[in-house]
C-alpha cells in the first residue's frame, strides 16, 4: 500500500490507531488467503483491491468528491444502490467486520449486542474507517432493533438517512417500501443537487443488474464438483463488491469467471465435503468461519447470506416509462429478499433447501452472529425443515473474537466426520 | 497389531489399547500444563506395557489431539465418544451425555454413528471444571461433594457463571448454610444445565453418561431423577473417547 497519511489526516482519521489496523490486516490476509494453493490468476485483482481497501480506493473516492460527487455509505442489502447511482453519487459499504472496532463500539453501546453493530459504530467513533470518514451521509434501515437504535448514536457524528423497512410482506408493505424508496430519492436529490430521472434510473438499474449477473455467474460456477474457486475467494469477491467501483468490479469478476469456466473443464475430484453457509453477513475482514471450514477437508460452495445470494439474486425490471413504474420494480425486487427481519419468512427456508440441491451440498452450517435475535430464532424453523429433508445442519453462534476458534474447529470437524464417514463407521463394530 | 486411542482432555488424558481381539488395558492421567509432555508420558507408559508403536495404529482425540506427534490420525472427541459409548453399551439408539473438564456434549448415536450433536457454549458453566471448582471451595473432593449432596436439601445457586457461582458459594458458607445443602445446590445447578441441553437436543433411546463423572453414583442418581429416566454408564465410561479412538484406529 502506498503512502496515504496525508489523505487520511485530511479525512480526520485517528492515524495512530488506524496504523494498528493497517498492520494487522495484511498479516491476517496473508496467512488466510495467500497460503491457499492453486488460486485463480484473476484473484490477483481482488487481492489488490483488498490490499488497497483503505488506500487507492479511498483516494479514488476522494478524487470523485473533489469533482463534486457525493459519497453515501450504506450498510445493508436493502438500500437500493440504483438510487445512489442515478443521483450521480458514489455508494460504499461501511466498515463493520473486525474485532478491532468492538472496543470503541462498546464505549457507546451495550456489550450484549451483535458484533456487526458494535464494530460499525466503533469504526465511526474511533475515526478509523476511511469509508465513514469519506461519506457525506450514511443510509440506514430498520432491519433490526440494534441497528435502528445505533443510527441514533451515529447521527451525533454525521448525517444519517434511515429507511423504514416493513417487516411483513403484505401488499401494503410493498407500497410502503415503494414510498420509502421515493423518500430516499428526494433525500438523494437534495444531497447531490441532481435529479433522478427515468433515464438515469433505468441506466443505474441496468448497471446494478449487471453486477448481480456477474456474481450470479460466479456462484453458478461454484455448483461444479469440485468448485473451481474456494469459498474464501468467492467471499472476498462479494466483500469487494460492496466497496469497489461497480464497472471495474463487473469487468474483473467476469474475467475471473472466464478463467473459472476453463478451469472446470479439467478439475479432478477432491472428495472435499461441500458446505453451505446460511445466516448472518460476513463483512471485511470477517473470514473466520470460512478459514476454519476450508482449513479442514471441506469447501464452502454457497452462502445464503447478505454477503452471498441475498445480495445478488433477483434482478430489477427496467420495464415501464415512469419513475413510479421503476419504483414499483425496485420495491418488488428488494422486498423479495428473504431476511429474517420479516415475519413470516418461510421463503428463506425454501431458498436454503433449493440451494442445497442446486449446489449439491453435503451439509449446511448456520452462521449466527451473537445477539442477532431474528436469525437465532429462525434457526428452529430451518432446523425442522432441513431435518425433514435429511440435510445435516450445524449451528455456530459466534462473534469476531478468536477465543472460540478452537471449539468451532472441533464442532465443524465433528460435523464433517458425521456427514462424511457414516458408511465407513457403520461397517466396523 | 495394537490399536491405541489417546484422548487428551482439558483435565484428564485417557489411553485405551486393543489387540486384534479385545480391549487389553486403559490408562488415565492428569493432562497437566502441556499436552505435548502428556503425550510423551503416554508414550513411556505404552513402552512400559510393551506396546510397540511400530506395530500399532494410533488415533488421537480430545482437545489436545493435535499434540500427539506419533498419532496416525486425529478424530474429534464427538465421533470417538459416540463410537466408544456404542461399544460399552451396545444399544442401537443412544443419547450420550459427555461431561468433560471443559465442555459438555450431547451426542445422538445410531449404531455407533453420530447423527447429531450439541455442545455447551464457550464457558465453564455445566462442565466438570465447574464441579471441581465448587468442591474446592467447599474444601471437599468431588466424590465427597456428590455424596454430601444426597443428604442435603436443594438450595438455589442462581449464578450461571462459574466465577460468580464461586463467590455465591463462598457467601453461602459465610451465611452459615449447611454444606450438604450447598453441595446439593451445586450439583443441581450443573444438572439443570445438562437437562436444558438434553431437552434442546432431544433424547433418543437410552441415556448414557461418559466422562469423568461416570463413577459418581449420587450424581447419576440426581441426574436420573431430574430427567426422569435411567442414566446408564459404566466404570469404563470415562474411557469412552479413547476406546472409540482405538476402535476407529482399526479403520486406518
Amino acid at each position: 500500500m502506498g503512502d496515504y497519511r496525508e489523505l487520511w489526516s485530511n479525512l480526520g482519521m485517528d492515524l495512530d490507531k488506524h496504523d494498528i489496523l493497517c498492520e494487522a490486516l495484511p498479516e491476517a490476509f496473508g496467512s488466510i488467503y495467500l497460503t491457499q494453493e492453486n488460486r485463480p490468476e484473476n484473484m490477483n485483482y481482488f487481492n489488490y483491491a483488498l490490499a488497497e481497501v483503505h488506500g487507492a480506493r479511498i483516494e479514488e473516492i476522494n478524487e470523485a468528491k473533489a469533482n463534486g460527487k457525493k459519497v453515501v455509505g450504506t450498510f445493508c442489502v436493502f438500500v437500493p444502490d440504483e438510487v445512489i447511482l442515478a443521483a450521480g453519487a458514489v455508494g460504499v459499504g461501511l466498515c463493520s467486520g473486525s474485532q478491532f472496532w468492538i472496543e470503541d463500539g462498546e464505549k457507546v453501546l451495550p456489550r450484549n449486542l451483535c458484533p456487526l453493530i458494535k464494530a460499525f459504530v466503533g469504526a465511526k467513533v474511533s475515526r478509523t474507517c476511511p469509508y465513514f470518514q469519506s461519506s457525506d451521509m450514511i443510509v440506514g434501515e430498520t432491519t433490526c432493533d440494534g441497528k435502528k437504535k445505533a443510527y441514533e448514536i451515529v447521527e451525533e457524528y454525521m448525517p444519517v438517512h434511515v429507511m423504514e423497512l416493513p417487516q411483513m410482506k403484505r401488499e401494503k408493505n410493498y407500497e410502503q417500501w415503494k414510498d420509502e424508496i421515493k423518500l430516499f430519492i428526494s433525500r438523494m436529490e437534495e444531497l447531490t443537487g441532481n435529479k433522478v430521472t427515468v433515464e438515469n434510473l433505468k441506466k443505474a438499474i441496468d448497471l446494478v443488474n449487471r453486477k448481480r449477473r456477474a456474481l450470479k455467474r460466479l456462484y453458478d460456477l461454484r455448483k461444479n464438483t469440485p468448485s473451481p474457486i474456494s469459498g474464501l475467494d468467492a467471499l472476498l469477491v462479494t466483500q469487494v463488491a460492496f466497496l469497489d467501483d461497480i464497472e471495474r468490479f463487473i469487468e474483473n469478476t467476469n474475467a475471473l469467471c472466464d478463467e473459472l469456466e476453463e478451469r472446470v473443464k479439467n478439475l479432478e475430484p477432491t472428495g472435499k465435503k461441500r458446505i453451505m453457509i446460511t445466516g448472518t453477513p460476513m463483512a471485511v475482514p470477517n473470514w473466520k468461519l470460512h478459514s476454519i471450514v476450508e482449513g479442514l477437508d471441506a469447501e464452502i460452495v454457497v452462502e445464503e447470506t447478505c454477503t452471498g445470494t441475498r445480495y445478488f439474486e433477483g434482478e430489477v425490471s427496467t420495464e415501464g416509462d415512469t419513475i413510479d413504474d421503476l419504483l414499483k420494480n425496485l420495491a418488488d425486487r428488494y422486498m423479495n429478499i428473504n431476511c429474517a427481519c420479516f415475519t413470516p419468512n418461510n421463503d428463506r427456508t425454501e431458498d436454503i433447501i433449493k440451494y442445497a440441491e442446486e449446489y449439491n451440498v453435503d451439509g449446511v452450517i448456520y452462521y449466527n452472529l451473537s445477539f442477532c435475535h431474528t436469525y437465532a430464532i429462525e434457526y428452529k424453523k430451518v432446523e425442522n425443515a432441513l431435518a425433514e429433508k435429511s440435510i445435516p445442519l450445524l449451528n455456530i453462534e459466534t462473534d469476531y473474537s478468536e477465543e472460540d476458534s478452537g471449539q468451532i474447529k472441533t464442532r465443524v470437524e465433528a460435523f464433517l466426520e458425521m456427514i462424511g464417514s457414516g458408511e465407513k463407521l457403520h461397517t466396523v463394530s | 497389531m495394537y490399536y491405541v486411542g489417546i484422548d487428551i482432555g482439558s483435565t484428564a488424558s485417557k489411553v485405551s489399547v486393543f489387540d486384534d481381539q479385545e480391549l487389553i488395558f486403559n490408562i488415565v492421567m492428569p493432562t497437566g500444563w502441556n499436552s505435548v509432555d502428556t503425550s510423551n508420558k503416554i508414550k513411556e507408559e505404552l513402552d512400559k506395557n510393551k506396546i510397540d508403536l511400530e506395530n500399532a495404529k494410533v488415533v488421537a482425540t480430545g482437545y489436545g489431539r493435535i499434540s500427539v506427534p506419533y498419532a496416525d490420525k486425529t478424530i474429534t472427541e464427538i465421533t470417538c465418544h459416540g463410537k466408544g459409548a456404542y461399544y460399552l453399551a451396545g444399544k442401537d439408539m443412544m443419547t450420550v451425555v459427555d461431561i468433560g473438564g471443559q465442555d459438555t456434549k450431547i451426542i445422538n448415536i445410531e449404531n455407533g454413528r453420530v447423527t447429531n450433536f450439541l455442545m455447551n457454549d464457550k464457558c465453564a458453566a455445566g462442565t466438570g471444571r465447574f464441579l471441581e471448582l465448587m468442591a474446592n471451595t467447599l474444601g471437599v473432593t468431588l466424590e465427597e461433594m456428590s455424596y454430601m449432596a444426597l443428604k442435603g436439601e436443594d438450595l438455589n445457586i442462581t449464578s450461571m457463571c462459574t466465577v460468580f457461582a464461586e463467590s455465591e458459594v463462598i457467601s453461602l458458607i459465610g451465611s452459615g448454610a449447611k454444606r450438604e445443602d450447598i453441595a446439593r445446590g451445586v450439583i443441581n445447578s450443573i444438572i439443570g444445565r445438562i437437562t436444558t441441553l438434553l431437552n434442546k437436543q432431544g433424547i433418543r433411546g437410552d441415556v448414557y453418561l461418559t466422562g469423568g463423572l461416570c463413577e459418581l453414583a449420587s450424581f447419576i442418581q440426581l441426574l436420573s431423577e431430574k430427567i426422569d429416566r435411567k442414566v446408564n454408564t459404566s466404570s469404563l465410561a470415562r474411557y469412552a473417547g479413547s476406546i472409540g479412538g482405538a476402535l476407529l484406529a482399526k479403520n486406518i
